[in-house]
């Protein structure tokens, strides 16, 4: 039986070229946004685009919240949070008064820059990630390789050994974490191209 | 480290690529989505694909097409082509577009742009600012099927800015197609005064030009047309982009 994975569909961004992605490799992708398909699923894929307060409100507007927690913190299922999925992992975030997951103990915080006109914000591009430590999500890609980023915000993680990966726009910040089954990327493995599709197939093998 | 993305930019007349001079006789290249596979293959930082008659034949730029090119791409890409709806905009990006791009429609309605950015973020719109210079050498926003828009494109930059989109696309109608080097100043001096990615487009013939450009600008994306799909003097069609790993970047940020 190939394993079922479930990406999460909460009104915020494209579900569909990570789907795309995930379907060239032995495993049964679908768009869900309800209880059901969170259950059913071996793993999860929460992406996003947009607003985190909004992000937070349409999650439980439609009344996933707590079989989400129960997934994630009580069957211990592998998810994997892309950009704003990853962000949501946090307790709060400056772009909205509302509480985030809180699988982690971090904040999301948005970029600070002094000169405004230097460094412009979104950070849109390319741009490597250092490696902090032995991961399986990464296995095979290079240390400094590069992925595809846009975000205005990043977290901002108390633990340090929750860190996965680091990169630099102003000054270094956090582009990956993770801890026992929970992962997150700040950046776009779906459309980074090789390495992204890699990372898609490593969380396919976790 | 951060570099900035060089970006092939695709014209669309409906659903076949095509290319311009000055906007001008568009040339037949090929099939776009032979097109992304090629970029795909050959490791591009992104693409844009633009329906350049969609807005003047009062239509939108080919949904099936989107979506095919949404299957297709490893890559983040931006369409534009006479989106004028929340719903179409929604569908485009549901498909996998990176960005939806705004040209006339930002210039007659800025709203539609602030409640685009409002609803599906600023990361997802970008606004294309065609422009070309009186006989002072003024720059004004130029409209393909308007003409000259008696408005100062820098203006409109910071309005769009204002507005929440998230990247500016700067393209020079002088330069388009004539592969004679970017506008360097004029994209120096409006990047100066915006907070957020810039894009220049129209006039690179090669890549030391991208390299120019960045170096006097930090322009966050250096687009071109006819670089990335002509060969040789006699400009036949071959698509080609030299990878990230042969360019110098390096700009000095005040």
């Amino acid at each position: 039986m190939p394993q079922k994975i479930a990406v999460l569909d909460y009104g915020m961004g494209n579900h569909f070229s990570v789907v795309k992605r995930l379907l060239k490799f032995n495993c049964n992708a679908y768009i869900t946004n309800t209880n059901k398909g969170i259950n059913e699923a071996d793993k999860i894929i929460l992406p996003g685009v947009g607003h985190f307060a909004k992000a937070v409100e349409n999650i439980k507007g439609l009344g996933i919240w707590d079989s989400l927690n129960e997934a994630v913190l009580i069957k211990k299922k592998p998810i994997l949070g892309i950009c704003l999925g990853m962000q949501l992992m946090a307790k709060s975030s400056e772009e909205g008064n509302v509480e985030g997951l809180a699988w982690f103990d971090a904040n999301v915080i948005r970029f600070k820059v002094s000169d405004s006109t230097s460094f412009k914000i979104p950070h849109i591009g390319w741009n490597s990630v250092a490696q902090r430590k032995d991961s399986n999500l990464f296995s095979n890609i290079s240390e400094q390789s590069e992925f595809y980023f846009v975000h205005a915000y990043h977290m901002q993680i108390s633990k340090i050994q929750d860190i996965l990966g680091e990169s630099n726009y102003v000054y270094d910040f956090v582009s990956a974490v993770e801890r026992d089954n929970i992962f997150g990327v700040q950046f776009h493995p779906e459309k980074s191209h090789d390495s992204g599709n890699l990372l898609l197939q490593n969380l396919t093998k976790l | 480290m951060y570099r900035p993305r060089v970006i092939p930019v695709l014209l669309l007349d409906h659903d076949k690529l095509v290319k311009t001079v000055k906007f001008s006789n568009p040339k037949y290249i090929g099939d776009p989505i032979n097109a992304v596979r090629i970029f795909n293959d050959l490791k591009a930082d992104e693409l844009v694909l633009l329906d350049i008659s969609a807005s003047r034949q009062n239509r939108n730029i080919d949904l099936e097409l989107v979506k095919e090119i949404g299957e297709e791409a490893n890559m983040p890409f931006s369409v534009g082509g006479g989106i004028k709806t929340m719903e179409m905009a929604q569908k485009l990006l549901s498909y996998g577009a990176e960005r939806v791009v705004i040209g006339t429609e930002a210039i007659s309605n800025p709203d539609f742009v602030k409640k685009l950015c409002e609803t599906f973020g600023s990361s997802t719109v970008s606004v294309c600012i065609d422009y070309k210079k009186d006989f002072l050498g003024r720059p004004l926003v130029y409209s393909p099927h308007k003409k000259a828009v008696n408005q100062d494109p820098v203006k409109l930059a910071l309005l769009m800015e204002e507005a929440g989109v998230g990247e500016i696309i700067l393209q020079s109608f002088a330069k388009d197609g004539t592969m004679t080097g970017y506008d360097y100043e004029f994209l120096k001096n409006t990047a100066k005064k915006l907070k957020i990615p810039v894009v220049g487009l129209g006039g690179a013939s090669k890549k030391e030009d991208l390299e120019k450009l960045y170096s006097e600008s930090g322009l966050n994306g250096l687009a071109a047309g006819s670089l990335f799909i002509f060969k040789g003097q006699m400009k036949g069609v071959l698509i080609n982009y030299p990878s990230s790993k042969n360019y110098t970047f390096s700009y000095e940020r005040s």
